[in-house]
């Protein structure tokens, strides 16, 4: 299947978790929010939380703002 | 005898914001810094206590070593503030904040700022008074970066904002503060801390908010694009100490002509 993750385009397995996807992108353990479809997936929720094709992903996490 | 005239001295009230007490009135941001080590010096300089942050999409493909900002500003250290920069509505601007309470295990203090338009950056209100509304229904304690308009300000603090951070200038002109009587008025009208916050440019302007009365400043460009971050960190820090004793000791009046600071009798010519 193919999701969005932060505007761009991924293909992950069928039924892929958050927590799959956040390996995949190598920011296992990092502080950071993730939102599916403009709704948060708490981080307790990220080992269940199965994607479906086509969901749109935000990842963020914090920078240098003012 | 003579009656003495009651001196009128401003009360010396600590800064509470969301509960908790704060030695320091500077609150600094984190952008704009060179490096990341630089960015934690400046901040170890300045002496604040309240940080703030931008949240944005973790780059994809990045280098999975690289420090995190959180890592150097440790959220254990510092009260952490996420802002909404770059929001030109309402809804990106409680989208944001959502995502950042979820950032930082359910920490619900938050800088609103919704932005106009690109070249001043100026507050856009109509959306900021309906992210603020939406945003303090949801639990937040928002803080508000808005325009110098004493009646919004009032309008933000009866809606149940908890810091009301009217810009002195343009975010990042470094211009100081430009309409004085403004922030004196909202001053003069709130019961919840007020901030100078944006277009500050170097010490005097934060001392100049001190002055007035403000209960603290937020800056960020004036700290990190000075020639050296950390040498003025440590002036800012000066500057806001400088100006909140100026405020409570209570200046003296202005006047139009010279008085003699030597007593004019006793000359021996």
């Amino acid at each position: 299947m193919q999701v969005q993750i932060n505007g761009e385009a991924m293909e992950l397995p069928a039924g892929a978790t958050v927590a799959a996807l956040v390996e995949k992108m190598d920011l296992s353990g990092k502080r950071l929010a993730v939102e599916v479809n403009q709704d948060i997936v708490p981080r307790s929720q990220h080992f269940e939380f199965a994607l479906n094709d086509g969901d749109r992903v935000e990842v963020v996490h914090a920078i240098g703002g003012g | 005898m003579t009656e003495m005239p009651e001196i009128q001295l401003p009360e010396d009230k600590p800064l509470e914001i969301a509960g908790r007490i704060y030695q320091s009135r500077l609150l600094v941001g984190t952008g704009k810094y060179r490096d990341l080590m630089e960015t934690g010096q400046a901040i170890e300089k300045s002496g604040a206590e309240i940080v703030t942050v931008a949240v944005r999409r973790t780059n994809l493909g990045q280098n999975p070593d690289e420090p995190n900002l959180l890592d150097v500003i440790s959220p254990d250290k510092y009260t952490i503030l996420p802002n909404t920069a770059g929001c030109y509505t309402a809804k990106d601007a409680v989208r944001t904040c959502k995502l950042a309470r979820e950032l930082l295990d359910g920490r619900d203090l938050v800088k609103l700022e919704v932005l106009g338009e690109h070249k001043t950056l100026y507050p856009n209100m109509p959306e900021t008074l309906v992210a603020a509304e939406e945003l303090i229904k949801d639990g937040f304690k928002v803080m508000v970066y808005c325009s110098d308009d004493p009646l919004l300000a009032m309008r933000l603090e009866e809606m149940g904002c908890i810091a009301i951070m009217p810009l002195g200038a343009p975010i990042g002109s470094g211009l100081g503060i430009q309409n004085r009587y403004n922030i004196r008025l909202i001053v003069e009208n709130a019961k919840v801390p007020v901030l100078v916050d944006a277009g500050v440019g170097t010490a005097s302007d934060a001392a100049i908010a001190m002055e007035m009365g403000c209960d603290g400043v937020l800056m960020n460009t004036a700290i990190a694009q000075a020639k050296n971050p950390i040498k003025m960190a440590n002036a800012m820090r000066l500057a806001i100490e400088a100006g909140r004793e100026a405020y409570l000791a209570g200046r003296m009046p202005k006047k139009l002509y010279a008085s003699a600071s030597s007593p004019l009798d006793g000359t021996f010519f």
